[in-house]
C-alpha cells in the first residue's frame, strides 16, 4: 500500500510533466477504443446489411457455380425440383436466376448481371414488389444508377443470350432505384421478375441460386450449401485489414506515450539516487524499491484511463448516437466495400477492458525496465549521488 | 401502246428475277465468294466516340474453318496473332509471350476494341444450314438493284435469330446485312462497299461492322490486297505458328 501512496504522491508532485504523460497516454487509449469501436460497429453493420440484402441465412448454389468466376454463370442454372418448390412455397428459400447481359446506357457498353427474383419474396430487403404488374421493368441500386447516369423512369437497352445462345435485346424501364450499402447487390445488377427472365431466356422453372431464410436448412438435393461464414468471409477479411491499419496508428500513439513514461523513469532513477539509497538504507529491499518506481510509472496509465474516460465518454456517446459520416470522404460502395454512409461505432465492455489492460500492462513494462537498474545500486553510492 | 409494252417488259423482268428462290440467291452468293483459301492484307479502322484507331494485319483463311491473322501495326499490337481452328480460337500476345484460348465469356469481348466480337468471328456455319430464307422483295442501294432476303433461324442454337440481306442482282454479292435479336431489335449492321472484280469474282474491299446498340461509326475492315487459292503451308494453322 505504501508503494501506491508514494507513487501517487511523487506523481502529483511532478505536476505538469505527469499530466503531459498522462494526456498523451490517454489519447492513445481513446484512439484505440475509438478506432476499434468504429471498426466493430462497421463490422456489425456490414454483416447485418449483407444478411438483409444478399445472403439471409445462407445460400444454395447450382453445382459448378462460383460467384467469383463469371465464366460459371452461363451454365449454372437448373430446374427446380418438387422439394425446392415446396421450400419456396413455405418461404424457406427464394430462387434467383442469373443471366449475363450487356446494357447500353446512351450507347455505352456495360456488362451487367440480370437477376431474376420472386417479386413476392420477403427474405431479402430488395423492394421487388415495385416490379409487380409492370412489363419490361427493372430495379437498380443507387450506386449503379450514379455510375450509369440513370434515373427513375429512364429506359435502358439490354442485350443477352437465351439458353440456346441466341441474342435477344429489349428496352427495360427503370421503375425504382433503391439505396443499399452492399456493393455486390447495388453495382452491376439489374433486378427483374424471375418469371419474366425465365420467359426471356427460355429457362422455365429454373434458378441459379437459392437464398435461405432457415438457419437449420443446410442441405437440399443437387444444390451446394454455402453458409454465412463462407459468404461473409470477404467482409471479415477487409475489416480485419482495416483493423490492422488502425493498430498501426494506435501503436505509434502508444509508443509516444510509453516513450515519455520510459524517459521519465530513467530520469527519475538518476535524479532520485539519494531517495533510493535512503529507502534501501532504511531497510527496504531492492525489489520493494523497484516496485515503488514501477508502480509510479504504471500509475500514469491508470490516470490516463481515468482522464480518457472523463473526456472520451461524452465523445463516444455522441458518436454512438449520431454515427460517423463517411459519405463526404469516400464512396466505399464503388470500391466494393460494404459500408453505409453513416457508421455507428460499437463500444463493447470487452473492447474498453482490453484497451485499459493493454495501456496498463505496456506502461508497467516500460516503467519496470529503467527501474530494474535499482536492484544493482549500492546504497552508499546512491546516497552520495555517485551512481552514473 | 409503247407504254403498255414497256410496262409489260418491266413486269416480265420482275417476274423472271423473282423466279429465283431465296436459297438459290444465297447459293449463288456463296459460289461467287467462296474460294479454297485466301491470303489478304487488311486495315482495320475502329471509329470510337472521340477518336479512331488503325490496325493492319495479314490474314490466311481456308474456307470458314481455319484462319490465321498476324497484326502488323501499330507497334503496340505488332506480333499479336490469332488462330481459329473450327470452334477453337487462340491468341498469342508477344508482350507476355503467352498463348491463351478464348472461350466462354471471353468470346463476347470485342476483337482489338472493334465492333466485332470473337464470337462473330467464330460463326462458320453456312447460312442455309441455319436459316430459312425468304425473298422479301427488291431495293436499290448505292445505285444498284438488290434482292432483299429475310432469313429466320430454323435451329435454336443460332446467335442471331433473323437477318436481312441485300444482294446485288447482277454481281451476286452481299451489299448489306442487318442482324436482329429474337425480339426484333436490330443488333448489328454490316455494310459492304468498294467492290472489285478479282479473278472473275466481285469482292467487297471494304466492310463496315456496326454494333447498332453502341455509339460510334463502327469498324471499317478494309482489304488492301487479296489473293485467292494460294499455296498456304499447313504449319500456318498450328499453335506452334503463333509463337514464331
Amino acid at each position: 500500500m505504501i508503494a501506491f501512496k508514494l507513487a501517487f504522491r511523487n506523481l502529483f508532485n511532478a505536476g505538469l510533466k505527469t499530466w503531459l504523460n498522462v494526456f498523451v497516454l490517454s489519447l492513445a487509449f481513446i484512439s484505440l477504443v475509438f478506432f476499434n469501436g468504429m471498426i466493430d460497429g462497421w463490422d456489425r453493420q456490414a454483416e447485418v446489411d449483407t444478411k438483409d440484402w444478399s445472403i439471409a441465412e445462407g445460400q444454395f448454389w447450382t453445382p459448378g457455380y462460383d460467384s467469383y468466376d463469371p465464366f460459371t454463370i452461363k451454365e449454372s442454372h437448373q430446374v427446380l425440383s418438387h422439394e425446392v418448390q415446396q421450400l419456396i412455397k413455405n418461404k424457406q428459400v427464394t430462387p434467383v436466376l442469373l443471366t449475363e447481359a450487356t446494357a447500353f446506357p446512351e450507347g455505352r457498353m456495360q456488362t451487367v448481371l440480370l437477376r431474376g427474383m420472386d417479386v413476392n419474396q420477403d427474405i431479402l430487403k430488395l423492394p421487388l414488389e415495385k416490379l409487380k404488374g409492370k412489363k419490361n421493368a427493372v430495379l437498380i441500386g443507387s450506386g449503379m444508377a450514379k455510375t450509369l447516369k440513370l434515373k427513375k423512369d429512364d429506359e435502358l437497352m439490354v442485350r443477352w443470350r437465351d439458353k440456346n445462345g441466341t441474342f435477344d435485346a429489349i428496352t427495360f424501364t427503370i421503375v425504382y432505384i433503391f439505396d443499399c450499402d452492399v456493393p455486390s447487390i447495388d453495382y452491376g445488377s439489374l433486378y427483374m421478375d424471375i418469371e419474366a427472365l425465365r420467359k426471356l431466356t427460355g429457362m422455365d422453372n429454373e434458378a441459379s441460386i437459392l437464398i435461405s431464410n432457415d438457419k437449420n436448412l443446410t442441405a437440399i438435393d443437387s444444390w451446394v450449401y454455402k453458409d454465412n461464414d463462407f459468404l461473409l468471409a470477404d467482409i471479415k477479411e477487409i475489416i480485419s485489414a482495416k483493423k490492422t491499419g488502425g493498430y498501426v496508428m494506435t501503436f505509434f500513439l502508444l509508443l509516444i506515450g510509453l516513450l515519455a513514461i520510459f524517459d521519465t523513469q530513467v530520469f527519475s532513477v538518476f535524479r532520485r539516487q539519494k531517495e533510493i539509497g535512503t529507502y534501501i538504507a532504511l531497510g527496504m529491499t531492492r525489489q520493494r524499491v523497484v516496485s515503488i518506481f514501477t508502480i509510479e510509472g504504471a500509475t500514469n496509465s491508470i490516470l490516463a484511463a481515468l482522464l480518457g474516460t472523463v473526456y472520451g465518454t461524452p465523445l463516444f456517446i455522441f458518436f454512438t448516437r449520431h454515427g460517423i459520416s463517411l459519405s463526404d470522404t469516400a464512396d466505399m460502395g464503388s470500391m466494393g466495400i460494404t459500408a453505409s454512409d453513416i457508421i455507428y461505432p460499437y463500444y463493447s465492455v470487452g473492447l474498453i477492458g482490453s484497451a485499459v489492460l493493454l495501456i496498463i500492462i505496456s506502461s508497467t513494462i516500460v516503467s519496470y525496465l529503467p527501474s530494474k537498474k535499482i536492484a544493482n545500486i549500492n546504497p552508499t553510492d546512491a546516497i552520495r549521488g555517485k551512481v552514473s | 401502246m409503247k407504254n403498255v409494252m414497256l410496262t409489260s417488259m418491266a413486269l416480265l423482268f420482275f417476274v423472271a428475277s423473282y423466279a429465283q428462290t431465296g436459297e438459290e440467291i444465297i447459293k449463288r452468293v456463296d459460289k461467287n465468294i467462296s474460294a479454297e483459301n485466301t491470303v489478304s492484307e487488311i486495315t482495320m479502322v475502329i471509329h470510337g466516340k472521340r477518336n479512331q484507331r488503325t490496325l493492319k494485319a495479314k490474314s490466311h483463311t481456308v474456307g470458314n474453318e481455319k484462319s490465321f491473322t498476324e497484326y502488323l501495326y501499330p507497334a503496340g499490337s505488332k506480333g499479336t496473332k490469332m488462330l481459329k481452328l473450327g470452334n477453337s480460337l487462340w491468341i498469342y500476345s508477344p508482350s507476355t509471350d503467352r498463348t491463351i484460348q478464348i472461350s466462354g465469356h471471353m468470346l463476347r469481348q470485342s476483337v482489338m476494341g472493334s465492333d466485332l466480337s470473337y464470337e462473330d468471328m467464330m460463326e462458320d456455319r453456312k447460312l442455309l444450314d441455319v436459316y430459312n430464307v425468304k425473298l422479301q422483295g427488291k431495293d436499290t442501294m448505292n445505285g444498284r438493284n438488290c434482292y432483299v432476303l429475310e432469313l429466320t433461324a430454323k435451329i435454336t442454337d443460332v446467335a442471331y435469330y433473323s437477318r436481312r440481306i441485300w444482294i446485288d442482282t447482277e454481281r451476286y454479292v452481299s451489299m448489306k446485312q442487318e442482324l436482329y435479336a429474337k425480339s426484333g431489335q436490330l443488333l448489328k449492321v454490316f455494310t459492304f462497299s468498294d467492290f472489285k472484280k478479282i479473278d472473275s469474282r466481285w469482292y467487297p474491299m471494304k466492310i463496315n461492322f456496326k454494333d447498332a446498340l453502341k455509339q460510334g461509326d463502327g469498324t471499317d475492315y478494309i482489304i488492301n490486297s487479296i489473293k485467292f487459292n494460294q499455296q498456304i503451308p499447313d504449319y500456318i494453322f498450328s499453335k506452334a505458328a503463333l509463337k514464331q
